[in-house]
């Protein structure tokens, strides 16, 4: 981060904000999370590992002013997960691939990820089921081997990935909600396992509370984490809010990536999360993907956001 | 030839019936969603009213409820939703994908009963 003489101005806060949102490495050992400095060193020094990359709210079918192009930036972000020099083992998507749920959103969402030739793990943002038949176009496609409106859970290099949806039946009043029956499978699906394991979470809605005021939380997330509170290294990673933020509470580490969208406004700064329209130049640096890299032995997952210009 | 008219003149009396039978009395009132926000929030009708939503946001928003009928397709920007409110009583309804966005339409009782919440 450079450091600016003409005083601490909005502007010059903000950037500094995107710039530690994309630069710091998140290391986590023994569930203490610490910082270990900026991505691109740290990548260098530390190409092995096991690492899959998370994006989020492509958006496909999205063209108002905030930015025009979504087709566009969605490519740029995947151009950039081939650049990752140690290749990610797969993808996860937390949601809001379309806009509008339409066949031919999905479509084009299907023809750019497939570029990044890796096997990708989604779960649905509120925009996904909007078709006439709620979601129906959303589970043909994504939503094989999963169980409601597409939960489901994995293991990968010996960690546990769970990915939860909570977009479905909301509640008038209410935040992002997960319902008695996936909670019920949720504990069922932890049940019996070492506490050494360490677990990601992702789903779209932050399961932690943001900023209510905006819905972004999720109602009963709370139940959620306390399932996975006897764990050492739980790591929770959500989208929908368009902006890069981290909570580290216990042993839980929370962390929301960037759309390859449109950004949306930090909690509060503006009158509504609507789409956040920036300047021409500055909306890439808004914009982007993330890579969380797992070490064995020393029970490290580090996060790195990545956007697509610095 | 006669068999085949006098349906067709009975159809055509039964409309002008209904046409004069449903005077103008509910003004049609507009909820606008703008910045994640239903305005009015609250409102208060007459039966008879004709409520439309219209989403001036660049996100889609719906209306969702429990009440029969009164849930809309997701509205892409400047798309509406109209229903028409014949029951006295308070109907709660919110944004089906934004559900901390919440309004109310409370249809006036004529016999001055309560409300049904």
């Amino acid at each position: 981060m450079t450091t600016h003489d003409d005083g601490p101005s909005r502007r010059k806060v903000l950037e500094c904000m995107t710039w530690a949102g994309t630069g710091v490495l998140w290391t986590i050992a023994g569930g203490v999370p610490a910082s270990l400095g900026i991505i691109d060193g740290a990548l260098a020094e530390e190409p092995k590992g096991f690492t899959f990359l998370q994006i989020s709210d492509s958006h496909m079918g999205f063209d108002k002013p905030a930015n025009p192009n979504a087709k566009g930036t969605l490519e740029e972000a995947i151009a950039r997960a081939r650049t990752i020099p140690n290749r990610p083992a797969f993808m996860i998507h937390t949601g809001d691939i379309s806009h509008l749920s339409k066949a031919s959103e999905f479509d084009d969402a299907e023809k750019i990820i497939s570029q990044a030739r890796l096997d990708v793990h989604y779960v649905p943002g509120e925009h996904d089921i909007i078709d006439e038949d709620r979601g129906r176009l959303y589970m043909a496609r994504y939503g094989r081997g999963t169980r409601g409106f597409g939960y489901y859970s994995f293991d990968a290099n010996g960690v546990h990935f769970i990915g939860l949806v909570n977009v479905v039946d909301l509640k008038g009043g209410g935040l992002g909600y997960l319902g008695a029956e996936q909670l019920a499978w949720l504990e069922n699906d932890l049940k019996g396992r070492s506490a050494s394991q360490p677990i990601v979470v992702f789903a779209h809605i932050p399961l932690w509370t943001v900023y209510p005021e905006w819905g972004w939380g999720t109602d009963d997330g709370a139940q959620a984490l306390g399932y996975l509170k006897r764990f050492g290294s739980v790591t929770v990673l959500n989208g929908h809010i368009h902006q890069v933020m981290q909570k580290v509470e216990g042993n839980v580490t929370f962390h929301t990536a960037r759309s390859t969208a449109f950004p949306q406004p930090a909690p509060g700064t503006a009158p509504s999360p609507g789409p956040m329209k920036v300047a021409d130049d500055k909306l890439r640096t808004l914009l982007g993907i993330a890579d969380i890299t797992f070490k064995q032995n020393e029970q490290r997952l580090a996060i790195v956001d990545t956007p697509l210009k610095s | 030839m006669l068999r085949m008219k006098l349906p067709t003149i009975l159809v055509g009396v039964a409309v002008s019936v209904l046409w004069v039978a449903a005077p103008a009395q509910a003004e049609d009132i507009t909820v606008t969603i703008d910045n994640f926000a239903f305005t009015p929030q609250n409102v208060t009708v007459k039966p008879g009213t004709k409520v439309t939503w219209i989403n001036h946001d660049d996100i889609p928003h719906s209306v969702a409820s429990g009440t029969q009928g009164l849930r809309s397709k997701a509205l892409d920007t400047d798309q509406s939703f109209s229903f028409t409110f014949t029951t006295p009583g308070t109907f709660k309804y919110f944004c089906g994908l934004h559900p901390h966005m919440t309004g109310s339409i409370v249809v006036e009782g004529t016999t001055g009963s309560a409300a049904p919440q």
